[in-house]
């Protein structure tokens, strides 16, 4: 079958409603972004570890109005590549780029589908996406700079530009980005979940579905419920920037030319902001971590050459992890004077996390045990992940137990916390995901050795910049903070940065390994077979070559769960889930 | 050009070509092995003895940074509910240090243990329950017990009653500095509101006498500018002035109603209050700290003191603590001694003068613009005697007079 019109480059490349070519789209705006990203952290690192000194290379890259007389990064510049770095990075990078590619990549292909159940939503996705990621950049340009609020843009800082330079023009196009990145996320979201629901192919029972398409599925919910609530936030930002409202705006005094004005706004409250943000906020770690995760599941399962340990636990898991997360956002606002009894609340259900999170790292161990593993190197990245999630899902006890959270709250701590458990473990989840669909988007493998290379130098790097970032926090350091020399207490902190800044730097070029490995494997990797990986799902009974409609003649009907690795009595150690049972055969 | 400059790029060159010859020659030596980008008995080897050392890396690397830079992490609290939280700290992270030096090492073990040999075969098991309700059953007891522990010290820490028997303290945010206020004689802090700010008022405090000074300036100014207004002939001028009086009288209607509506004895509580730029706090005394900010949200970060609270513009928020060291007896720790001392060899290194001491000090812990790396105040903490002497020096010769 497959619908055969004519193709031109256009409906091709670029204006493409086939799901595979959206993937790629997502992907490679998500890869350039995470590039941007990266730069950022590497020129603020530049500043931490040299604090005061010139910085030729951002002064380049954005232009003089980034740096002071001197050369040396202003303060305002440090505070507008933070807020950026992490905006890309959480949006762009790990929602969109993730979420983009694989999700668009591998729910047709994992559950027989001939593509998304609406194609042209998915395309305009994918455009609102990239629509939104120039504004984002673009934002760089303008007078005042990009927002520089945090990415958590708080207001009344983010509602005047009185206040910070970047709460101009800067802010209104964060905002606007922010709006279409909302309204690509909410149309790709709403077609996922469609389609996971009514296209699954004959026998491809929810309960045999691979563990990706279900981590994908509870993404696409939290997203779909909590994204609407981040888009009101903001529309309430723009009325009190635009209209004179006050809905976070009360009792404020701001000097305007040396002049103190009192503003006419009253009777807000800036707290509100908070709540509505991080009823988003929370659910988006989650919407980053969880596909990673069923990349992973999926990874380790195929690579370890065993059924994932504990299935229906782990989609228990991600449900209840889906479910909690949204009654947890309170463990970002302990110290805002929130009455204590509702922290207390907060406390209770954000450490309940904790046991579906210890659940499905015990399974992945238990998975690994007695498996015959193949080191890919999608299967390292993979095997780093759970590391990395432990490692910074145990410091979350610490910061979500109120009390405690007294003293780290917005520290380096937090820094070191969420950038391991939330940015590590998903970047390893992508870098992982990557490696592995590679074969399946461009029909040629990567570069193993490089691979390798890239694996060891990147995981190394990573715990190198982050785990050192904890002693940073526990010596009271406040994050944000352009400098730390205004504190003489704190100048001994400088054998911590630097050790980080080290670390990032180099971790930064190592980079260029992957980059360069991708591009080249593009034209001059090994052809892939058919199953590379020798795997069981239904994306690798497809042809290597892309075609319209997935696969040339009917699709394959599914007779068995995914996980039928070294099941005793098979001749191989893997039995796709098309090949039906043998005579008395139990399921598993 | 500078010859320097020239250097620069002939070595980046260099970097990039050796980079380019080095991946040409693993990828010509992958020809050679004829090596299809498959994982081999070999690969899984070498990578499963890596991740073997990484596991027990991870484990050295905790060690290393926690004896080269543990001193330079925070010391022993100096508030009495700094020591239950550090009870509390000192549990939850000897907990998840555990969990981490277990778990880390084994799942690295189990990768070295079970890597993968062409004729091997995994083992089939998709499931196992006990197993399963096991390790539910065990963290789901542990943090019962955290949470319960951690909600009695929530509970201690914030409970609504310990400002009883308290001093209390106004610290007031803004871009980018603080200011304290004490109560003075009455123990209570007038009312304050940015409508009542005057340059001899930063605080805005609410008093009879502001009241009267600032009414009395409005009323000027409104008095001056209809003056104005008559003999003005531009009526662009013109429009400018008599914009600019209703907007007085606006302000004058909502002044007298906002001091309308604060009552006369909180008016009175207003005016024996001091303002001062350093907080001074007695030792063992217990300190109800109240936080205003008049533009953005800024938070008021002690964290000697294991203490922090936002302070939100248009809301009232309340920190309440005991310290117990003072400044005189924090210098002695040994952690500190080394820590000043690394402080100053490093500050000579960079030429300036290697002579600062320990302070206590307050820290902007929330984003609030440009210099919010910047917006400190110092902490000093001294005993009873060395504090009324300092209070009764301040409100003689106190920042604003004529509360
Ligand atoms: C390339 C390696 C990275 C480095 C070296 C790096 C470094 C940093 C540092 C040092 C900060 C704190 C700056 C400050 O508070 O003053 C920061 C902030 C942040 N980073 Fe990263 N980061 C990296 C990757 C990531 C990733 C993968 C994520 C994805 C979750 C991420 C998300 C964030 C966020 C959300 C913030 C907070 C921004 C804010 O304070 O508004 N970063 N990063
Ligand atoms: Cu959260
Ligand atoms: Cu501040």
């Amino acid at each position: 079958m497959g619908h055969h019109h004519k193709e031109n480059f256009f409906s091709k490349y670029i204006f493409s409603m086939d799901h595979k070519m959206i993937a790629k789209q997502f992907l490679l705006t998500g890869m350039f972004m995470g590039v941007v990203a990266m730069v950022l952290s590497a020129l603020f690192r530049m500043q931490l570890a040299n604090p005061g000194s010139k910085n030729p290379i951002l002064e380049f890259l954005l232009g003089s109005n980034y740096v002071t007389e001197a050369g040396a990064m202003t303060p305002d510049a440090y505070l507008a590549l933070v807020t950026i770095h992490g905006t890309i990075m959480v949006f762009f990078v790990l929602t969109g780029g993730l979420s983009g590619t694989f999700a668009n990549l591998l729910i047709p292909l994992q559950l027989g589908a001939r593509d998304m159940a609406s194609g042209f939503m998915n395309m305009l996705s994918y455009w609102f996406f990239f629509l939104s990621s120039l504004i984002m950049i673009a934002s760089f340009f303008v007078t005042g700079g990009p927002a520089s609020a945090g990415w958590t843009i708080y207001p009344p800082l983010s509602a005047m530009e009185l206040a910070i330079d970047g709460s101009g023009l800067g802010m209104d196009l964060w905002l606007i980005s922010m709006t279409l990145f909302i309204v690509s996320s909410l149309l790709g979201g709403l077609n996922y979940i469609v389609t996971i629901l009514n296209l699954r192919t004959k026998g491809m029972s929810m309960t045999r579905m691979p563990l990706t398409m279900w981590a994908i599925f509870v993404t696409a919910i939290l997203g779909v419920l909590s994204f609407p609530v981040l888009l009101s936030a903001a529309l309430l930002l723009v009325f009190d920037r635009t209209m004179g409202t006050s809905f976070y705006l009360s009792d404020i005094m701001l000097a305007e030319n040396g002049i103190m004005q009192v503003l006419a706004h009253d009777g807000g409250s800036p707290v509100l902001f908070q709540h509505l943000f991080w009823f988003l906020g929370h659910p988006e770690v989650y919407i980053v971590l969880l596909p990673a995760l069923g990349i992973t599941s999926e990874i380790i399962a195929t690579n370890s050459r065993k059924p994932i340990f504990g299935y229906r636990a782990m989609i228990g898991s991600i449900f209840a992890i889906g479910f909690l997360s949204f009654i947890v956002w309170g463990h970002h606002m302990f110290i805002t004077g929130m009455n204590p009894f509702l922290g207390s609340v907060f406390v209770f259900t954000t450490l309940l996390i904790a046991i579906p999170s210890a659940i499905k790292v015990f399974n992945y161990i238990a998975t690994l045990w007695r498996g015959n593993l193949q080191f890919t190197p999608a299967m390292l990245f993979s095997i780093a992940l759970v590391s990395t999630f432990i490692t910074g899902g145990l410091t979350g006890l610490i910061l979500g137990d109120s009390a405690l959270d007294i003293n780290v709250h917005d520290t380096y701590f937090v820094v070191a916390h969420f950038h391991i458990v939330m940015g590590l473990s998903a970047i390893f989840g992508m870098l992982a995901g990557v490696y592995h669909w590679y074969p399946r988007m461009y029909g040629r493998l990567m570069n193993l050795k490089l691979g390798y290379v890239h694996f060891w130098g990147t995981f190394i790097c990573a715990y190198g910049t982050f785990f050192p970032m904890h002693f940073l926090g526990m010596a009271g350091l406040p994050r944000r903070y352009y400098d730390n020399t205004a504190y003489p207490m704190f100048e001994s902190l400088i054998s911590i940065n630097e050790v980080v800044s080290f670390f990032a730097i180099t971790g930064a070029i190592i980079q260029v390994i992957f980059f360069f490995n991708f591009f080249y494997s593009m034209y001059r990797g090994t052809k892939s077979p058919q199953n590379p990986w020798k795997s069981n799902t239904l994306e690798w009974t497809a042809p290597v070559e892309h075609i319209h409609g997935n696969w040339p003649g009917e699709i394959p009907t599914v007779h068995r769960w995914a996980y039928d690795y070294s099941k005793p009595g098979k001749k191989e150690d893997f039995v796709p889930q098309n090949v039906p049972l043998s005579k008395g055969e139990k399921e598993h | 050009m500078d010859l320097n400059f020239i250097l620069k790029i002939v070595i980046g060159l260099l970097v990039i070509i050796t980079f380019f010859q080095v991946i040409r020659l693993i990828e010509l030596s992958s020809r050679l092995a004829e090596n299809k980008d498959e994982v081999t008995d070999r690969s899984n080897k070498i990578n499963g003895i890596l991740l073997f050392i990484s596991g027990f890396a991870l484990v050295a690397f905790f060690f290393w940074q926690r004896a080269q830079w543990g001193y330079l992490t925070l010391q022993d609290p100096a508030s009495e509910h700094g020591v239950l939280i550090d009870q509390l700290w000192d549990t939850t992270m000897g907990l998840i240090i555990v969990v981490f030096l277990i778990l880390n090492p084994v799942l690295f073990g189990f990768a070295f243990l079970y890597r993968g040999r062409k004729n091997r075969k995994a083992y089939f098991i998709s499931h196992n329950n006990k197993l399963e309700i096991f390790w539910t059953a065990v963290p789901t007891v542990v943090l019962s017990g955290l949470i319960v522990y951690g909600l009695m010290v929530w509970g201690d820490v914030t409970n609504v009653n310990n400002a009883k028997g308290g001093i209390f303290i106004e610290v007031y945010a803004k871009q980018f500095n603080w200011t304290a206020r004490y109560a003075g004689e009455d123990n209570k802090l007038g009312d304050g509101h940015v409508r009542f700010y005057a340059p001899t008022n930063p605080l805005g405090v609410v008093t009879d006498n502001m009241y009267k000074i600032q009414s009395e300036d409005l009323d000027e100014k409104i008095i001056i500018d209809k003056e104005k207004l008559l003999v003005e002939k531009n009526i662009g001028k013109q429009k400018t002035i008599s914009d600019r009086i209703d907007r007085n009288i606006a302000k004058q209607k909502m002044f007298k109603a906002y001091y309308n509506s604060i009552s006369e004895e909180e008016r009175k509580s207003g005016e024996d209050d001091i303002v001062v730029a350093e907080l001074y706090l007695p030792v063992n005394q217990k300190v109800a700290m109240k936080f205003r900010s008049q533009d953005v949200i800024h938070s008021a970060y002690m964290p000697h003191f294991r203490a922090q609270m936002n302070c939100v513009p248009g809301l009232s928020t309340q920190f309440v603590f005991t310290p117990t060291k003072t400044t005189e007896e924090m210098r002695k720790n040994p952690d500190i001694i080394k820590q000043v001392k690394e402080a100053n060899r490093i500050l000579e290194g960079k030429g300036q003068q290697g002579n600062v001491e320990f302070d206590y000090s307050l820290l902007c812990n929330k984003i609030c613009g440009n210099a919010h790396y910047n917006m400190k105040m110092k902490i000093v903490v001294v005993s009873q005697e060395e504090y009324d002497i300092w209070l009764k020096e301040q409100a003689e010769t106190r920042m604003i007079k004529n509360m």
